[in-house]
């Protein structure tokens, strides 16, 4: 049975990560990338580097420190409770998972390469406005000995300044025809326009238009995408829930804490009992959602072909919690928490990006209706 | 029986083959309701030769209380093994051979609390279900804030003299014995007087009453004490400390009716259980099947959160007050669940001689789930006071 508890390595690692994270990527950093316009912070990633999260899910001998997945969780959980920008769920989880999927002396160097924080990824899904992988239509065709690409993708989250980019695309007329290429961004005919997304955070829009690619560019095997993208998004899915449930306990704090100070009709708010039953059924959905997540982590871990429902159930329940805890603190705030000067909003947009993000809440209810046979 | 020694494996195997020649087929159709539940006491009267046959054989070999020590005649599983064998029940689609407040509740309580006589005299007779015991905690005027109890036991000397009135004593008219909370100490402050004692329903001058709910049944009871003369022994643990005994109790309880709501962790998906309720093409009507799916995501969690708490107790850190999380949750969900399957029978499971007939009693039992052993709302004062520090 896998242990639902944290060990004392886990337990260390959440500690220092909150450390360092609450030294050098407080809200206040991320109201400052806002108000600058900017939506990397390259000496940040250099920092996590020399932690080794981006080396988090790296083999020890491409230079990581491969703690897997539960830990990859417990750094982006606790990413998540203070908004801090990074591109560690797509660099350092998605493309890291995916590249040591396959055995060749390229992912072996790129792995390395994102271990050391010199390297960043961006993952090229959705075409549409919601998550579909396997609905791809962004072309590739055969062209001489290789092919060319054409369509756009959206929603590409830090597609605009990713050195690289997996790109999913339709080799074939049947369901599963998915070829999945790993290109760097700036290959001809590839187009990157930011989107202007409520979280402040980046995301692109990518056109490709005749993009060349050769069978070098591939990863994993033409017309077997999921193989190696499988692995990646329930990686990224499981860690992304993680974050969400760090964003809602980071919601969640500010909201208790208020309810201590805030004096009305000559006393602190949260002896009302109408608030402290809400404050307190918070609690309990962040509770069994945490249970979730950790599961998640150690699923995949210890049993990475089975763990299909054990993610969703996490990034169901991290939907469900991340969306009570900002819609609650913003209530229980009142009307500071309208405000833009105040935090809640951010924490707020950022849920909502989270949610729709790799599959929302419909999307994981179908899978767990799947494999519950429903 | 070795099982305990064995490997995982080994020991799943091993209770299959045991299941197989020892569960009969009759027992084998999943059905652990009001009407079909085995729970024993001396005026027990078996539904059939199979309830009958099941609940001893199982109680032969422990398997009635699968964790309970073997010294007292417990299967003396770890944790690891029980979830195996309720897997395993799961599979055959076995019923529980027995249940049982003394399984649930006395017996932790004694193991626990009581001094090692009252083991020996208490604990065979449960796992054998051959004395039922109900639970003699609250009173008309002590509900949620259930220290306020006034029932009073005086010290003669030799023995106590009970006087009281007990409410909701589930299905005290049917029990042997019953645990109670007294007042020793009145001039003590309410938490600091009370006593965990234990009583002969057939002693003279206890008397219940069933109380008709709306599902039909009695299941609850008002019982009445007056002038009831209790030796001395029957007290658990150290006089006017029954509080700290209660308190545990209720923790367990809260686990208990959070966890062991029929499957809401383990056991059958939602989904299935529909589709039998319904015919497959209920299950296409899309409401109802996004809030079964969400009623699944919600179930599975909690039961991961319960095996995450029993995680950290096993690694010595108690689950304490995040107990009255498990019973809010896990109550509330179990009345969602109910209302899914209801919807799901339509007008079959209106007519209570039908094809699900069972269901609505169980439907209506399901409402008390957030009301025994703690309200919702007592739950949620307890964790926003105990867990979130808000004021009082």
């Amino acid at each position: 049975m896998v242990k639902l508890i944290l060990s004392e390595e886990e337990t260390m690692l959440a500690e220092s990560a909150r450390g360092f994270l609450d030294a050098d990527a407080p809200v206040s950093k991320l109201r400052k990338m806002r108000d600058s316009g900017a939506t990397h912070d390259p000496e940040l990633w250099a920092e996590m580097a020399a932690m080794g999260w981006c080396g988090v899910l790296v083999p020890e001998d491409n230079g990581g420190v491969d703690m897997g997945h539960a830990a990859a969780g417990i750094i982006a959980h606790e990413l998540g409770k203070t908004l801090a920008v990074s591109p560690f769920l797509s660099t350092a989880v998605m493309a890291a998972t995916a590249l040591r999927q396959v055995d060749s002396a390229a992912s072996s160097e790129r792995l390395s390469a994102i271990a050391e924080g010199r390297l960043t990824y961006a993952l090229a899904l959705d075409e549409t406005s919601k998550f579909a992988p396997e609905n791809s239509q962004l072309a590739c065709e055969k062209s001489g000995n290789g092919f060319r690409l054409n369509g756009q993708k959206s929603f590409v989250v830090d597609g605009g300044f990713a050195d690289r980019v997996l790109v999913l695309a339709r080799s074939g007329e049947g369901p599963k025809d998915l070829t999945l290429f790993d290109l760097p961004s700036n290959r001809a005919g590839i187009t990157r326009n930011d989107q202007t997304m409520i979280d402040s955070r980046n995301a692109a829009r990518v056109e490709f238009d005749n993009v060349e690619a050769t069978g070098d560019d591939i990863i994993g095997a033409a017309g077997d995408a999921m193989t190696v993208l499988r692995p990646a998004l329930q990686a990224g899915q499981a860690a992304l829930s993680a974050e969400m449930t760090g964003l809602a306990a980071g919601a969640a704090d500010m909201t208790v804490g208020y309810l201590k100070d805030r004096q009305q009709f000559g006393r602190p708010i949260g002896s009302f009992q109408a608030l402290q039953h809400r404050a307190a059924h918070l609690w309990c959905e962040m509770e069994v959602t945490g249970s979730a997540i950790l599961n998640a982590g150690r699923m995949l871990d210890s049993d990475p072909g089975n763990a299909a429902l054990a993610v969703s159930l996490a990034k169901a329940r991290a939907i469900k919690t991340a969306k009570l805890a900002v819609i609650e603190g913003v209530q229980m705030h009142g009307g500071i928490g309208m405000t833009d000067a105040f935090d809640m909003g951010f924490f707020m947009k950022r849920a909502r990006v989270a949610s729709e993000w790799l599959g929302d809440y419909g999307y994981h209810a179908e899978q767990v209706a799947a494999a519950r046979g429903f | 029986m070795t099982w305990a020694t064995q490997d995982p494996e080994s020991f799943r195997q091993s209770l299959r083959t045991w299941l197989d020649t020892h569960c009969p087929q009759a027992m084998r159709d999943g059905l652990n309701t009001e009407a079909t539940i085995c729970w024993g006491g001396k005026n027990w009267q078996f539904t059939s030769e199979d309830q009958k046959l099941w609940m001893q054989n199982a109680a032969g070999v422990g398997l009635t209380t699968p964790r309970w020590p073997t010294a007292y005649g417990g299967a003396g599983f770890s944790r690891e093994q029980e979830k195996i064998y309720l897997e395993e029940l799961a599979r055959i689609n076995a019923r529980m051979p027995l249940l049982s407040f003394g399984i649930w509740m006395l017996g932790p309580a004694l193991l626990a609390f009581g001094s090692e006589a009252q083991k020996q005299k208490y604990l065979p007779q449960i796992i054998r279900g051959e004395r039922r015991w109900c639970q003699g905690y609250s009173e008309p005027g002590a509900g949620s804030d259930l220290a306020n109890v006034q029932t009073k036991a005086e010290d003669m000397g030799d023995h106590y003299l009970i006087n009281g009135q007990k409410i909701w004593t589930s299905y005290a008219d049917k029990a042997d014995w019953i645990f109670a909370l007294v007042r020793t100490d009145r001039d003590a402050p309410k938490h600091k007087g009370i006593s965990f004692i234990l009583i002969d329903i057939q002693a003279e001058g206890v008397s219940t009453r069933p109380i008709q709910l709306i599902s039909g049944a009695s299941a609850f009871c008002e019982t009445f004490f007056d002038n009831v003369k209790v030796p001395k022994e029957n007290v658990v643990g150290e006089i006017n400390k029954g509080w700290d005994i209660a308190k545990y109790l209720l923790t367990h309880e809260r686990e208990m009716i959070s966890g062991n709501n029929q499957g809401l962790t383990s056991g059958r998906p939602l989904g299935a259980i529909l589709a039998q309720t319904a015919g497959e093409e209920r299950l296409s009507d899309a409401s109802l099947r996004a809030a079964a799916m969400e009623c699944e995501i919600d179930a599975l969690s909690v039961g991961l959160t319960l095996e995450r708490y029993k995680d950290q107790a096993e690694a010595g850190a108690g689950v304490g007050d995040a107990s009255a999380m498990l019973k809010y949750m896990g109550t509330e969900l179990n009345k969602r669940r109910y209302e899914l399957m209801m919807s799901a029978g339509g007008s079959e499971a209106l007519d209570t001689d039908g094809a699900h007939g069972d269901l609505a009693m169980d439907w209506l039992r399901s409402k008390a789930n957030s009301i025994e052993g703690g309200t919702s709302e007592v739950m949620l004062g307890i964790i926003s006071r105990r867990i979130l520090g808000l004021p009082g």
